[in-house]
């Protein structure tokens, strides 16, 4: 009998992560434990990717900070890791082209790695061995929440072609609380429905709604967050005095750069 | 203290089987919530694992309890652990435990003030004033030497507050006492019960002061028993619970299957005690 590989998976993570907290943490372990329980899949990398200052978010603080604190926060994980790419670009960048862009990345190292083994063939593995001979190209999937799953109804904040290109290309991975079930929204979607084998639902049955808005705002109220972020994001927090009442007016009564007129998609999904 | 803020020691009772993110919180929210009324302060947060002779179903060695919230208060100044209770080889009610450690502030308290003392009164004089201040002292005419002793409140979850209702799991001279000399610090997620459990009770009411109720606005659900039911699953509880306790479950091979069903079908320790006790148990009205 042969064994069959498992598709290897890549998770990626977009947010203002503004600070990084344990929930963010938690949606990879909870995503990761899921694809691994299906049989199907081995998750072999997370990635966080903080969005760049140019998104206009209310209260973001710049890009320089929370890439600082994705890290320190990440410190303990052995297959989590945080990239600035994003952060790095001088405009704000759709997801679905940060998708591509990871994705191409992942193609390379994949490439490179086969052409290593191919030129210089080791065969330790037993993976190796067994596997068929065409190698399994790694998939990467996008890792949300349940509320990012329905901000695709938020009338100009998606291209059309877009949420498809996310579902129908790569996939989505949509952590949700024990209440509520995403399942009927996408039902709702004809879009969502033709891909419904490529989303993901995790029920997160350990309650642990830790946002990023709270932090802040206890913060801001000299407020304990211990044991709610890591130990190392609330030193450097102290450190470098990121969050006051003056960080969380920023971008105020500006509009999300996804919202701005030279941004809006003719077609919103509409079903 | 001399800002004339009465001070606080949070004690907090309970398996702790294992300590969760959730624990640890509960003793950050009292702590923010004293010091907001003004008139407390938290010098002290102590942990206090429950003995073995608890018979709780899937309970583990308290050796190993005790370690992992050693391990999980090692980056706390404040909040620390104590293991008498879990050394006691019978079980012991939670007044008990309150008894002891405010007798334990007491004892310190006299020796530091024998160690500074101006000798104007007796020894045996002041132990005996000191022993009767539960209330906040008033800045009047104090000597430098005899100030009032911090009180211990209980801390706990809304769901400790509302098992005072569980027949004989309490007995009603002891929640007299706690809520009378020394007090709770009850968190609960918002939109709890509460607030109308103590309504329901005249005992409750009568002494709602002394009971302070926290909202958790940050809804964090993680009970240990869900963290137990992970493990046994192969599920991660990557910052459920703090690192050390994380990697120290995995070393020791804590909570496997098996682990659930110590104790099983055991009767708890204290419904065992007051089954044959007799005396008023629970909260009636």
């Amino acid at each position: 009998v042969r064994m069959r590989s498992r598709i290897p998976v890549i998770l990626l993570s977009c947010g203002s992560f503004n600070p990084t907290t344990n929930m963010h943490m938690r949606l990879f372990e909870l995503a990761r434990d899921h694809l691994h329980q299906t049989g199907q899949y081995q998750v072999i990398e997370g990635i966080m990717s903080p969005v760049s200052d140019k998104y206009g978010k209310k209260g973001l603080v710049s890009a320089r900070h929370r890439v600082a604190m994705a890290r320190l926060a990440l410190e303990t994980s052995d297959w989590i890791r945080v990239d600035p790419w994003e952060s790095e670009q001088n405009t704000w960048t759709e997801t679905v082209k940060v998708l591509r862009h990871h994705y191409e990345e992942a193609l390379r190292a994949f490439q490179s790695q086969e052409f290593m083994k191919n030129k210089y063939p080791t065969g330790s593995s037993t993976a190796d061995s067994l596997s068929c001979q065409q190698p399994v190209l790694p998939e990467l999937k996008l890792l949300c929440g349940a509320d990012f799953l329905q901000t695709f109804k938020t009338p100009n904040l998606w291209k059309e072609e877009d949420i498809k290109e996310i579902v129908e290309k790569f996939g989505l991975v949509c952590v949700s609380r024990a209440g509520s079930d995403p399942s009927q929204f996408i039902q709702e979607s004809d879009l969502l429905s033709e891909f419904q084998h490529n989303i993901f639902l995790v029920r997160e049955w350990i309650q642990n709604e830790i946002s990023a808005t709270q932090i802040r705002s206890a913060l801001c109220r000299g407020l304990s967050v211990k044991y709610l972020i890591p130990d190392s994001v609330i030193a450097y927090i102290a450190q470098h005095n990121v969050y006051t009442a003056e960080s969380e007016c920023r971008n105020k009564g500006h509009l999300l750069q996804p919202l701005r007129p030279q941004n809006t998609p003719i077609n919103p999904l509409r079903d | 203290d001399p800002d004339g803020k009465t001070e606080v020691v949070l004690l907090a009772c309970g398996s702790f089987n294992p300590i969760t993110n959730m624990h640890l919180r509960l003793f950050e929210l009292a702590k923010d919530h004293l010091h907001e009324t003004g008139k407390y302060k938290v010098i002290k947060g102590i942990i206090s694992p429950v003995g073995d002779a608890y018979k709780k179903k899937g309970l583990i060695s308290a050796n190993h309890r005790v370690t992992m919230a050693k391990l999980a208060t090692k980056n706390s100044d404040w909040v620390e652990v104590d293991d008498w209770e879990s050394c006691q080889s019978e079980w012991l009610e939670t007044l008990k435990v309150l008894r002891y450690h405010h007798q334990k502030l007491l004892s310190a308290d006299v020796t530091n003030s024998v160690q500074d003392a101006v000798p104007i009164t007796k020894l045996g004089r002041k132990r005996k004033q000191e022993s009767n201040r539960h209330e906040p002292v008033k800045k009047k005419n104090q000597s430098p030497v005899v100030k009032s002793v911090p009180q211990v409140k209980l801390l706990c979850g809304s769901d400790m507050l509302e098992s005072f209702g569980i027949p004989n799991l309490w007995k009603l001279e002891d929640i007299t006492e706690i809520v009378e000399k020394h007090g709770l610090v009850c968190i609960s997620r918002a939109g709890n019960n509460a607030q109308k459990f103590i309504y329901e009770s005249d005992l409750l009411w009568r002494h709602k002061n002394n009971i302070h109720l926290v909202e958790e606005w940050i809804t964090n659900d993680i009970s240990s028993t869900k963290i137990r039911r992970a493990l046994r699953r192969g599920q991660s509880i990557r910052y459920l619970v703090p690192e050390a306790v994380r990697a120290y479950i995995e070393r020791q091979r804590l909570y496997g299957p098996e682990g659930e069903d110590r104790n099983a079908g055991l009767l708890l320790a204290p419904l065992q005690k007051h089954a044959s006790e007799p005396g008023a148990h629970g909260l009636h009205n």
